[in-house]
């Protein structure tokens, strides 16, 4: 198992997770959201090649109302 | 943007005419970075009492640009309503913004996620972002120094950038100097509600930001609590509105929209035309010669 903290929060994920099975676990929908990994942007199209590793710090964010 | 003719059709009439002598039939559309828009209001996303009640004055507005922001996903309970089901991705173009930021490190970050969020989304509004890095949790006014970094850094990564300013014209000119694509000085403090307070300041601004280059566009950001307040800022010659919470928070927020979508409208007509001059004393409406009466002579 490795720990990450994902908005905030410390989580224990098994070795080898890729950030597309990460939203999986997750049970993420995927259509509206960002990823960002010790504050770089991971563009959509690396999240299956990506792997998180032990000490990770991620961002999931998506849209809500604002002005 | 508006392939489909139903909404081509329910957009009509929003743009205000502007005839000149070259062009009679002239639309005056909204022009800002890449975006052309024919209406003068964008709308905030916030607030509202519920989705249906934020999608009908989204609708009420004749609003084409609405405003949006950026925050974590819940981790648990992620299954909840989305607003993109409500602010529909393919009909308007989204400006994502940096609200809640208060350095510019952050508000960058803030804005690449927003840019990713749209991209994949395919909205014409990922190569945007409205820029806020507030100072201060009480006024949220601006703090100019992060501003800047933030512009200039933003500006560098090819986005266009739309600067919620404060009312001072020295910052409005260096954000213009850094690239920003709008400064959008606020009226009044954001949520305030108390119009536009400052009007010397912001004629300074749209003097300065306009001298030489009449089509940089300079939106009123913020603090209007009504639609005459609108009206206002769009004669002094802002070129567009942007508001959330004099809608989201009024009574009858379908209604306050429609009134915010006439008060852009009537201003804008009001700018085009060319005010008459204020004069101290009266100019009589109706000829003085022939009146049967005698004048008074008690001027002299």
């Amino acid at each position: 198992m490795i720990e990450v903290t994902i908005n905030g929060e410390k989580r224990a994920f098994k070795t080898g997770l890729s950030i597309a099975d990460l939203l999986v676990e997750l049970q993420m929908n995927t259509r509206a959201i960002a990823i960002e990994i010790n504050q770089q942007i991971l563009p959509r199209d690396r999240h299956h090649q990506t792997r998180i590793v032990s000490g990770d710090v991620l961002e999931i964010v998506t849209l809500v109302g604002g002005g | 943007m508006l392939t489909d003719q139903s909404q081509k059709t329910e957009f009509r009439g929003d743009a205000v005419g502007n005839p000149t002598a070259e062009k009679p039939n002239a639309i005056d559309l909204f022009r800002v970075g890449n975006h052309k828009f024919q209406s003068r209001l964008i709308l905030g996303s916030g607030k509202y009492d519920s989705f249906e009640i934020m999608k009908e004055s989204l609708e009420a507005a004749s609003t084409q640009c609405v405003t949006i922001a950026v925050r974590r996903e819940r981790l648990h309970d992620s299954s909840g309503r989305n607003i993109l089901d409500f602010v529909d991705p393919e009909r308007y173009i989204l400006l994502p913004n940096t609200a809640g930021c208060y350095d510019a490190d952050t508000a960058v970050r803030c804005a690449r996620m927003g840019r990713e969020i749209l991209k994949g989304l395919e909205n014409p509004g990922a190569d945007w972002v409205k820029l806020e890095v507030l100072g201060d949790s009480r006024t949220l006014l601006p703090d100019p120094i992060e501003l800047l970094k933030a512009t200039e850094t933003l500006v560098s990564e090819g986005f266009q950038v739309m600067c919620y300013s404060s009312d001072d014209p020295i910052v409005a000119r260096r954000l213009k100097d850094a690239g920003a694509t709008s400064v959008m000085p606020a009226g009044s403090p954001i949520g305030s509600g108390l119009g536009v307070i400052n009007q010397n300041s912001l004629q300074i601004i749209l003097d300065d930001l306009k001298r030489g280059d009449p089509d940089y566009p300079v939106i009123i950001d913020a603090g209007v609590g009504t639609a005459s307040d609108v009206a206002v800022a769009m004669e002094l010659g802002f070129d567009a509105v942007l508001l959330n919470t004099a809608v989201a928070k009024a009574e009858d927020p379908v209604k306050m929209a429609r009134a915010m979508r006439f008060g852009v409208q009537a201003g804008r007509l009001a700018y085009l035309s060319g005010r008459i001059p204020k004069s101290r004393y009266a100019s009589a409406s109706s000829p003085e010669v022939g009146v049967i009466s005698k004048r008074p002579n008690r001027s002299k």
